[in-house]
């Protein structure tokens, strides 16, 4: 039995916000859910299912299901970093599919900015007890210099350049222009971001993502519920996930778990890849997109850099564009975590909502992928692929 | 350069055998007995059989750099690297005692270690 069509995003939200000392980590959970909802047609009253990960304060989902006032049948607080809400999609499509929720909704917020957090450049230790922490954290990993690590042997194997990655950044800054709430709003070029300073080699700032406040919010549904609200329909058509890891030590960074979180996406959803007219590919860094896009299989592994050259990730332009709200490097990477947004931009994509400067024509098929933890040890990845009513 | 600190690895009832191995300048590897397979991180549950008889065996201390990436935005820089041991796993560490421009993937490296406290000496690695 096919999963394909049996569940649907009805409302989705974005928080406009990109600094908030005003607001609560609690409170912009809130916001958010009760904005999707809004966007839905719906209300707190209605949500039978609710999903979020680390980033919701409190134990699991309790307190801010106590918070909104959830009568709860179903919850589900998998927690795997920035790509915890594909993960998400992708439980509660399967949870709408099986009848056991009518409508599930997903929450994502953080303030790391206002926390004045050195997201990308200090050490993190997420919990003592974890059985690699002894043999990594006194070497000093931290977000950057994980992924500049996958980037060094990607270069080393393939021959990728800086060049190349920049063109990843060139296109998110030429999509960020027309997004009024984008952290950087400045179209860069190639030059502009090998010739700003290095991070940690081969990263350059401009390689990295932006450090917001902020988060984003989805409520999905059952196909009879969808047909009923004011909202195009967005049919959930598939979905795959999965934990890459460093495999006993058996280690190879050229890759993420984007190669085993994709093939199932395009099976169920019964979609190929000529038939993906917008993607959302998760960018952390200009690595991460790279890595992923050779990993979902629309380019082989090692032309990465190839593919992204020359504006091909550009809407309007190139053949695969993406990440047209700006992405992670230059509109939104809340809580650190840019699951959420990556979905939300694809819904956006399929319903023609999009800036449209941006809005790539009869977007009826979108892809959308999550990465969480780090392609340079550990990462949860997950890949949704959505689509209009009739697609 | 190192780091200008370390943060000091927790130590538990699993992986002390290691530690204390590392303070007397013993860098041990662990290997699964029924494959023969070498193993990291350290651990006691062979992810191979299930089995709780994963051996802490000396290793030689040498291998090869796999990737590195030197952090230019902290207080002092360092090279955190994944090594390949001879034995076979690639392990995280830091390249110490060298000048960072001439770190290369494929260079041969062998451990060194570096005290942290009375308990606790971490493996470093720098130019074989």
């Amino acid at each position: 039995m096919s999963i394909r069509g049996k569940a649907c995003i009805a409302g989705i939200y974005e928080h406009p916000t990109r600094k908030a000392p005003d607001k609560s980590l609690a409170q912009l959970h809130a916001e958010v859910a009760a904005g999707a909802l809004a966007d839905a047609g719906l209300s707190f009253s209605d949500v039978d299912g609710f999903y979020c990960a680390g980033d919701a304060p409190g134990l699991g989902g309790m307190s801010m299901a106590e918070y909104m006032g959830l009568n709860l049948r179903h919850i589900d607080t998998t927690e795997t970093g920035g790509s915890s809400y594909v993960i998400h999609v992708n439980h509660a499509a399967q949870m709408i599919a099986a009848g056991k929720i009518d409508v599930a909704l997903i929450t994502l917020a953080g303030r790391p900015r206002s926390e004045g957090m050195a997201t990308g450049t200090a050490p993190r230790i997420y919990d003592q007890n974890a059985p690699d922490v002894g043999f990594e954290a006194p070497y000093g990993p931290t977000v950057v210099n994980m992924y500049a690590m996958a980037a060094m042997r990607h270069m080393h194997e393939f021959g990728t350049t800086s060049e190349q990655l920049a063109w990843i950044k060139v296109a998110a800054s030429t999509h960020a222009q027309y997004n009024e709430h984008a952290m950087l709003r400045d179209v860069v070029t190639v030059e502009d971001v090998v010739n700003s300073p290095m991070i940690s080699d081969p990263l350059h700032r401009l390689d990295c993502c932006v450090i917001s406040d902020g988060g984003g919010a989805i409520v999905m549904v059952k196909p009879e519920i969808a047909k009923s609200l004011k909202r195009p329909v967005v049919k959930y058509l598939g979905g795959g996930e999965t934990i890459k890891h460093l495999n006993s030590g058996n280690v190879d960074l050229t890759y993420t778990g984007a190669r085993h979180s994709g093939p199932p996406a395009f099976e169920e959803s019964g979609v190929k890849h000529g038939d993906i007219k917008y993607a959302s590919i998760y960018d952390s860094f200009t690595i991460t997109v790279l890595e992923t896009i050779e990993d979902l299989g629309f380019c082989e592994k090692g032309q990465g850099g190839k593919f992204v050259s020359d504006g091909n990730l550009i809407s309007g332009v190139g053949k695969l564009p993406f990440n047209t709200d700006g992405g992670g490097l230059c509109n939104n990477h809340p809580a650190n975590r840019g699951g959420m947004t990556k979905v939300l931009e694809a819904v956006r994509q399929v319903r023609g909502e999009a800036h449209p400067k941006v809005q790539v024509p009869n977007c009826d098929i979108a892809l959308a992928h999550g990465t969480g933890g780090s392609i340079g040890t550990r990462m949860g990845s997950a890949t949704i692929i959505i689509g209009q009513e009739d697609a | 350069m190192p780091q200008e600190s370390y943060i000091h690895p927790p130590i538990n009832p699993e992986t002390k055998e290691f530690w204390d191995a590392a303070k007397q300048g013993k860098f041990l590897v662990p290997r699964c007995p029924d494959t023969g397979k070498y193993l990291w991180f350290p651990r006691r549950v062979s992810p191979f059989t299930g089995k709780t008889n994963v051996e802490y065996v000396e290793g030689k201390g040498t291998g090869t750099i796999y990737t590195f990436s030197v952090m230019r935005r902290s207080k002092q820089p360092y090279c955190i690297a994944y090594v390949t041991l001879d034995e076979g796993p690639t392990i995280m560490t830091n390249i110490v005692n060298v000048d960072y421009d001439t770190v290369e993937i494929g260079m041969k490296v062998k451990v060194t270690f570096k005290d942290l406290n009375d308990e606790a000496a971490l493996p470093l690695f720098e130019p074989a």
